[in-house]
């Protein structure tokens, strides 16, 4: 399984890792190689085998609906690269 | 009967097919993932725990309470509970997502396929097709013009729990997307699962829309997203439909977008954000295993609910002999139903029905206040009818006297009395009228006994406004046709 | 002599506090001088001396007030994945550079708690995305017994940093994280015993998380009662983790005094590869004999998708970790590299915050989950994922453990695989499986190969029977006897 630049190009985007041009042939042929290695993969029948979709037999806990949390802004601030007037800052954003 | 709006183009006539997708705030004390309080209107950041800013190494753990509501709105849409469903993340960037997912339900939602009936004001009634429900969070909320910085992040509605209904294309015009919404409110507002509150963002539409020719197959659609009002959603579909029949008229094509509404301009517009945002990268959030529902939960669920509008609306129907218009529209409000039942105690049903339909609800939309806010209770537009079924006032009258009580609060009763306005049942007071009536207008006597026998209702005006509308029109129109001797009689 | 206590475990330790051999402030004193002299290992990244005295103080004063609790004075390192509240925690990664936790994670808390005493957070590779601890952006480990003025080998990874402060006898003990063998490994490499305990034993809550179904916490010990001592403290239901298992903690540390006459010892076929060196062939031929002397009963167990599991890994984990790692976005912690909208914003905060190996991996995982690909890589992985699980349920119909080496290799020098993503991978080929069946396993030292360097084997036990495991650790520890690095030992 060879991935084109574009691939390599539009994986980049989607997960917002800034990419160099010159980056993006090696890293393509590097994923490339561990892809194929991956391709083993395709030699188990997995006819009608239920994907893994809980590690250990367990229901889903549901807690109950009461207000435990929150009203502590100071915590949720403290560690914001920008802040201000109590909001987290970022560049304009343009809808 | 009319069928649903067409747009006549320049080269024909255009069908709409809209869907809806509704993202309706589940009514909880606490986040859906979270313990932090969801109510509205606190400061910036306030109602934001660690979770819900996604801080490293913070898990969800989901709100029972959200869970049963969507499962007794699945109810009450008469739909499909899935006894198995799995919460996905949808992965994308945004700085009002702090976890750079949203934990949604892809591809096993909660519930599945069921159906709500809208009823059209010129008596067509429509089932509408729902695809699904599904349980996810909301993002926080991004501030613009508060900084000259930056975009200002406030993250209390972060983790919110929202219940996402997504229709089919089933809806042919924006008269029936208001209907459909206006509908699905009153049915989440009677079950308590959302409080339907569209000013504070707890109920929002995004409407998909595209234009066909009659019998063709559906065309490219327009998602309009964050419509917050019913009138803005059916502004907002007729705008788009007119302005995808005049690309479609021009020769060009319409591309599959998001877009938003601009109320002041009465136009959408295509959103900045780049389309690659839609491949979402949707898997099974690892941190949440899947939600098994037991049969007896849901039974326990189904016999919580209460009557929901579609019943209300056949009782009402039934019991009252309302028009299913009448019932209808009582049935779109969630306390109307109570309202009416209250003040119909012993009346005729049918009136005051009609009164709330027609006066009540057109002086509370004017005045901008909801049924829980109305001047006039229910037994006073109770007592109002009565005093127009006993004949004590008429019609016109008791206009005069809804509108005293609407500024006022008084009662029907004290005004009437207080304004003198009974209804003159007397019947010497009503021939002595009449008498002068007949006496000061020969002529149009002269044409009444030449055969004009429409003369009568003016004369019974003419009785009606010497008596500054307090005589019963019903007497005097019985005696003026005593007096001048039958020979009227139409 | 302070370096003698240092070099004491966690339940000898435990003793001489009681019975008043040595005070908490000696103790830690001695741990924190030990670190000092080691510290050209660069295994410590988050010095917390000052705050270790201060509770060293403390626990001295409860234990006079007879209120000491059982770990009480007990120096322990954490990995610098632990949220540890007002401990700079940056899992080894820019991207969290200046972060300062406002929360504890649990399992951490748990021995607070119990009165354990924090000395270092320790260094790992970038958010326990290694094998080799070389990702760290704090720098590569010393694997404390490489060769007196040779060249540095590394400690393994992921919780290398705390497989060589135990090895180098620092510390009695340290916490680390097994997402695919990072706990194991690095014991092999260090001599240490490493124990994964079962998904779901230990909250995942507050621990930065990189492959949500596979991360577990566990204790890098110098012998296996202490590293039943250690999980007793740190395991148990936590409702803060959706995947807690809300099962009792059985009293570990006494367990391990029972017999194990009759304990049925599973040996897969499929570990033994050609590739295999002859000192841990040997080796493993050693445990089985020895375990065969100690009265168990060996049998020959075969998992046929062993060999899909390293693959099937390579799509779960960085899936899970794209996602996971999603939060480091430069919005609301850790570091900023700004640009002119918020997307600038990430691309460049992402690129400058992560390492090779971490963008490398974030990669793979968007790209195995992007559209178009889901079915043939995340859904088919997840789906071997159950079939491997399986053949763990059947091989545990037959046998009561598994034992294989922990290992392909020992230690290897530092940049030997750094330039080969797949080289580096493959060191977790016989820990993996057992991470994907949620399974608990342990590494105990059990010989030195020809150069002097140490090797352990793995047992791999049934799902939440770290009893059976623990007790089999023994037989092998006993067995085996224990190993000090040179350096350390002189």
């Amino acid at each position: 399984m060879a991935l084109t630049d574009d691939d390599v190009r539009r994986v980049a985007e989607l997960v917002r890792i800034r990419l160099d041009e010159t980056e993006v042939k090696p890293l393509g042929e590097e994923l490339s190689r561990i892809f194929s290695w991956i391709e083993a993969l395709r030699e188990v029948d997995v006819a009608g085998v239920a994907p893994m979709t809980s590690v250990v037999e367990m229901q889903l806990r549901e807690r109950e609906d009461a207000v435990t949390d929150g009203n502590c802004p100071d915590r949720i601030l403290s560690n914001a690269p920008m802040a201000e007037d109590g909001h987290f800052v970022v560049p304009r954003v343009i809808e | 009967m009319t069928g649903p709006r067409t747009i006549v183009g320049a080269t024909g006539d255009w069908e709409l097919a809209i869907g809806l997708e509704v993202h309706a705030q589940v009514t909880t004390q606490s986040k859906l993932f979270s313990g932090a309080a969801t109510a509205f209107g606190a400061a910036a950041n306030a109602q934001v725990s660690l979770v819900d800013a996604a801080m490293p190494g913070m898990l969800p753990v989901i709100n029972r309470a959200a869970v049963d509501q969507a499962v007794r709105t699945g109810l009450a849409l008469g739909a499909e509970i899935n006894r198995f469903s799995v919460f996905d993340r949808k992965n994308y960037f945004y700085p009002d997502l702090p976890q750079g997912y949203q934990i949604s339900q892809y591809r096993h939602p909660i519930v599945g396929a069921g159906e709500l009936r809208i009823d059209m004001p010129d008596g067509r009634t429509r089932v509408v097709g729902i695809e699904r429900l599904h349980l996810e969070q909301d993002a926080g909320k991004l501030v613009h013009d508060r900084s000259a910085t930056g975009s200002h992040v406030d993250l209390n509605r972060a983790g919110i729990p929202l219940m996402e209904i997504v229709s089919r294309p089933d809806l042919r015009d924006w008269e029936e997307a208001g209907a459909y919404l206006r509908k699905l409110r009153a049915l989440l507002r009677a079950i308590g699962s959302c409080d339907g509150n569209m000013e504070q963002g707890s109920l929002r539409a995004d409407a998909n829309v595209s234009v066909r020719r009659p019998g063709a197959p559906l065309g490219t659609r327009c998602e309009i997203k964050n419509l917050n009002s019913v009138r803005f959603l059916m502004r907002a579909i007729e705008t788009e439909a007119g302005r995808q029949v005049a690309l479609l008229e021009a020769g060009d094509t319409v591309r599959q977008e998001t877009r938003l509404y601009d109320p002041q301009r009465n136009e959408t517009r295509a959103m900045r954000s780049k389309e690659d945002a839609h491949d979402y990268r949707y898997f099974p959030d690892p941190d949440l295993v899947p939600l098994q529902l037991s049969e007896s939960r849901i039974e326990r669920l189904r016999d919580s609910l209460p009557e929901l509008p579609d019943e209300t609306r056949e009782r009402l129907i039934r019991d009252y002999r309302l028009t299913p218009y009448d019932a209808s529209v009582l049935v779109a409000d969630p306390d109307a139903p109570r309202f009416f039942e209250a003040a119909a105690q012993d009346r005729s049903g049918k009136r005051v029905a009609n009164w709330i339909v027609t006066n009540l609800f057109g002086a509370l939309n004017e005045a901008g206040r909801t049924l829980a806010e109305s001047p006039v209770s229910a037994p006073d537009l109770g007592q109002l009818v009565g005093l127009i079924d006993d004949g004590t006032i008429s019609d016109r009258i008791a206009r005069d006297v809804f509108d005293e009580m609407f500024r006022t609060g008084a009662s029907p009763q004290s005004i009437v009395d207080a304004r003198g306005l009974r209804q003159i049942q007397d019947t010497d007071a009503i021939d002595a009228a009449i008498d002068a009536a007949l006496a000061a207008n020969p002529g149009q006597l002269d044409q009444y006994r030449a055969g004009k026998t429409k003369v009568l209702g003016w004369f019974v005006g003419q009785v009606m406004k010497a008596t500054r509308g307090q005589a019963n029109p019903g007497l005097v129109n019985e005696r003026l046709r005593q007096k001048l001797g039958g020979d009227g009689e139409a | 002599m302070p370096s003698d206590l240092a070099r004491l475990g966690v339940a000898e330790a435990a003793d001489r506090l009681a019975a008043g051999d040595c005070s908490a402030v000696e103790l830690v004193e001695a741990c924190i001088a030990a670190q000092e002299a080691a510290r050209d290992l660069n295994a410590v990244v988050v010095d917390t001396a000052e705050r270790a005295r201060a509770a060293a103080v403390h626990a001295d004063q409860r234990r006079q007030r007879n209120e000491a609790r059982p770990l009480e004075g007990i120096p322990v390192a954490v990995k610098d994945i632990f949220c540890t509240e007002g401990v700079a925690t940056t899992a080894c990664s820019r991207i969290l550079d200046g972060f300062v936790p406002e929360y504890e994670s649990t399992v951490s808390a748990r021995l607070w708690d119990a009165g354990a005493i924090l000395v270092g957070k320790t260094n790992m590779d970038e958010f326990a995305m290694g094998s080799s601890n070389e990702t760290s952006r704090c720098g590569p480990v010393r694997n404390p017994w490489s060769p007196v003025n040779g060249p540095s080998l590394v400690p393994g990874g992921s919780s290398g940093g705390s497989a060589a402060v135990v090895a180098a006898s620092t510390v009695p003990a340290a916490l680390g994280t097994d997402t695919g063998g990072s706990i194991r490994q690095p014991a092999s490499f260090c001599g240490v015993v490493g124990l994964k305990p079962t998904y779901g034993r230990c909250s995942r809550w507050g621990i930065i998380a990189f492959a949500s179904s596979l991360d577990q916490a566990g204790p890098l010990t110098r012998s296996v009662a202490d590293a039943a001592l250690i999980l007793e403290h740190i395991a148990g239901f936590d409702p803060r983790d959706s995947t807690s298992a809300d099962l009792a903690v059985p009293d570990l540390h006494t367990a391990l005094q029972a017999d194990v006459k009759g304990l049925r010892v599973g040996i897969p076929s499929e570990y033994r590869l050609d590739s295999l060196p002859g000192s841990i062939s040997d080796l493993w031929e050693q445990g089985i004999a020895w375990f065969r002397d100690a009265g168990a009963e060996l049998r020959d167990v075969s998992l046929p998708h062993t060999r899909y599991a390293l693959p099937a890994y390579y799509i779960v984990a960085p899936a899970e970790a794209s996602a996971n790692l999603a939060r480091y976005d430069g919005v609301r912690f850790g570091a900023r590299s700004m640009g002119a909208d918020p997307d600038e914003l990430y691309t460049r905060t992402r690129r400058d915050g992560f390492g090779e190996e971490v963008r490398r991996r974030i990669m793979i995982g968007g790209y195995v989950l992007s559209e178009g690909y889901y079915d043939a890589y995340y859904l088919r992985a997840q789906q071997v994922r159950t079939r491997i699980a399986e053949d763990f349920r059947q091989a545990f119909q037959d046998v009561d453990v598994l034992l294989t080496p922990t290992t392909p290799s020992p230690a290897f020098p530092e940049g030997a695989k750094t330039d080969d993503p797949l080289a580096m991978y493959v060191n977790d080929i016989f820990t993996v499986p057992a991470s994907l069946a949620g399974l608990p396993a342990i590494s105990v030292p059990a010989g030195l190969d020809e150069d002097g360097l140490p090797l352990g084997l793995q047992l791999v036990g049934r799902a939440f029977d770290e009893v059976t495991l623990l007790q089999a650790a023994t037989i092998l520890e006993d067995a085996a006897g224990t190993f000090r690095p040179p350096a350390a030992a002189a």
